[in-house]
């Protein structure tokens, strides 16, 4: 598997990283340099083994289903970069 | 039941599949100990998780877990025993982390199936093809301010459950009923609250169109719809948009669009043209969840008898028609005041009460079963009366709007305003004899073949009699006196 510069372009806008145009095709061949380096896992015969969600064997731990968080505006919105009165406040994004 | 839409080149036919959201009753969110209460003042039941602040973790609530397996059994799924939470990565202001936390390859429940109750009374199965569990993001305000839009954390990390069914609905009337009948379900099992105003349940409709028989279309995604009425208006709506794209020679572009209430069209929602490329992957933060079958088991045990049993159930103990008994399942409370009501009585008699003056009474009202003010208990005495022929069916609808202002009981309405019928064949006949008297001209004219008057005689003896007259016996004397 390899990607090309425009592959780059298309994922640094879905992760809304800036890219220079200039910059694609160096960046395009690291990506493809980590690619390959795990392309290797390729040639592991993975037949009739599961797929792995995580290394760590047991069961996801259940939580109570309690108020135990929140009541706090002052505490979530105390490094908010902008906000109005318990808002908090962005560019107007339309639809 | 298949529709076909009418075009300038022949005819058309939908095709619907759904993907319900519904939030998930309960006291905490998915991921968090922060409460989910609607309508709480600003960034109120937020936590740092929710948030999204750096090394916050997320642990999973294990009673929005049980609802969701509930919800599954309840439609008759299968249940995933091993799922797998992954990360649905997009950028918008409500949703700090970046990503929200869904399910993608391994959902918890599996394929099931809904019934949709037809009003000629059968039903249609529609396929369900999995059930997952993922956070809700937080709501922007976007009308606040000229320049500024508002966001409320509130309800960022509220459990939902998105349903999707398969594409099997064919008309606008059956994406109704199939939302109507999950809402019903869910509330039977109490896993949503089924309320659209405020947001526990929206529908993303998916809609294209074919010739009859043709391989499916390209689809287009209608996002949030929030009202049932507004599903139907939007299916209509885009059926009809991508017929006239397709009948002037145009193609259909796969897009995510959105309904405008106010103009009832949907339009195209440019900033969503990357939305199918989410870049899931497993959130690395969550283990896979892991179901005890025994713990599955148990749930099943505990779940309340389901509307579709409940229907069958009405239909062959007390003989109501099957749309009947669905009409009254619809809610749980109808069902069971229905069964107050009926039981040792004439089930028919109950039903067409309840779903006629009853219903009428507490939409008037504005008043639910809940807060109605006729209980099963007067309303069964009521029907006794007319049952044992001591009112008739028209004075009990007099009577029983006297229960509705007095709150008395219907024996005590009908001795006091003396509305008791009268039975008594030989009152019936003085009265019969003395109406016919007076209208000779008409006796006439009935016997010469005008035999619409006889409403005319049975309205004059009843009016002589105030009503109370039994109206079995005036028709049966009448007819017996006119033939003469």
């Amino acid at each position: 598997m390899s990607v090309d510069p425009a592959t780059v372009k298309k994922v640094a806008r879905l992760a809304r990283i800036r890219v220079d145009d200039a910059e694609l095709p160096a960046l395009a061949d690291e990506v493809n340099g980590i690619l390959h380096f795990v392309e290797q896992l390729q040639s592991v015969d993975v037949t009739g083994v599961a797929p792995l969600t995580s290394v760590v064997h047991r069961s996801l731990p259940l939580r109570a289903d309690v108020i135990t968080d929140g009541g706090d505006p002052e505490k979530v919105l105390a490094n908010a970069p902008d906000r109005l009165e318990s808002f908090f406040t962005v560019p107007k994004v339309v639809e | 039941m298949s529709e076909l839409i009418k075009g300038a080149t022949g005819d058309w036919e939908m095709v619907i599949g759904l993907e319900v959201h519904a939030q998930v009753v309960s006291n905490a969110k998915l991921f968090s100990g922060a409460a989910t209460a609607f309508g709480a003042p600003p960034n109120s039941q937020v936590s740092t998780v929710d948030a999204g602040f750096p090394g916050m973790l997320p642990v999973i609530n294990g009673y929005c877990v049980e609802q969701a397996v509930r919800t599954g059994l309840g439609l008759k799924a299968k249940i995933n025993l091993t799922s797998v939470f992954d990360r649905k990565n997009y950028f918008y202001a409500d949703l700090p982390n970046g990503y929200q936390i869904s399910q993608y390859k391994d959902p918890i429940v599996g394929e099931g199936r809904l019934l949709l109750d037809m009003p000629d009374g059968s039903t249609r199965e529609i396929g369900i093809t999995r059930l997952h569990l993922e956070q809700d993001a937080g709501k922007s305000l976007h009308d606040q301010h000229p320049n500024l839009t508002f966001v409320d954390l509130n309800r960022a990390g509220v459990a939902l459950m998105e349903i999707v069914s398969e594409p099997d609905m064919r008309t606008a009337e059956e994406a109704a009923l199939y939302i109507t009948k999950l809402r019903t379900v869910l509330r039977y099992l109490g896993t949503c609250d089924g309320n659209m105003e405020e947001g526990s349940m929206r529908a993303d409709v998916n809609v294209s169109v074919r010739r009859p028989g043709a391989p499916f279309g390209t689809r287009c995604e209608i996002k949030n719809v929030n009202s049932i009425r507004f599903v139907r208006a939007a299916i209509e709506y885009e059926a009809r948009r991508q017929i006239d794209i397709l009948e002037d020679g145009g193609e259909i572009r796969q897009e995510t669009r959105l309904f405008d209430s106010v103009k009832g069209v949907t339009r195209s929602m440019r900033s969503k043209e990357d939305a199918h490329d989410y870049r899931y992957f497993p959130d690395p933060d969550l283990l896979p969840l892991v179901l005890d079958p025994e713990w599955v088991k148990t749930i099943e045990a505990g779940l309340p008898e389901l509307p579709d049993e409940k229907k069958a159930r009405l239909v062959a103990e007390y003989g109501i028609k099957p749309y009947d008994a669905w009409v009254l399942v619809a809610e749980r409370e109808p069902a069971d005041f229905f069964e107050a009501v009926a039981r040792g009585r004439d089930p028919k008699l109950a039903a067409s009460w309840i779903m006629g003056d009853y219903f009428a009474m507490l939409n008037r009202l504005g008043k639910s079963v809940a807060d109605s003010p006729v209980s099963a208990e007067s309303l069964g005495q009521l029907i006794d009366l007319i049952s044992d022929n001591t009112i008739s069916g028209r004075i009990a609808k007099e009577v029983f709007e006297a229960m509705v202002e007095t709150g008395k009981a219907p024996a005590t309405i009908v001795e006091e305003k003396g509305l008791r019928q009268v039975t008594d064949t030989g009152a019936i006949e003085t009265a019969i004899d003395d109406v016919l008297a007076r209208n000779q001209d008409k006796v006439a004219e009935y016997r010469s073949g005008k035999d619409k008057l006889f409403g005319f005689f049975v309205g004059q003896v009843m009016k002589a009699t105030q009503g109370k007259a039994n109206p079995a016996a005036v028709n049966d004397i009448l007819k017996a006196k006119l033939q003469g």
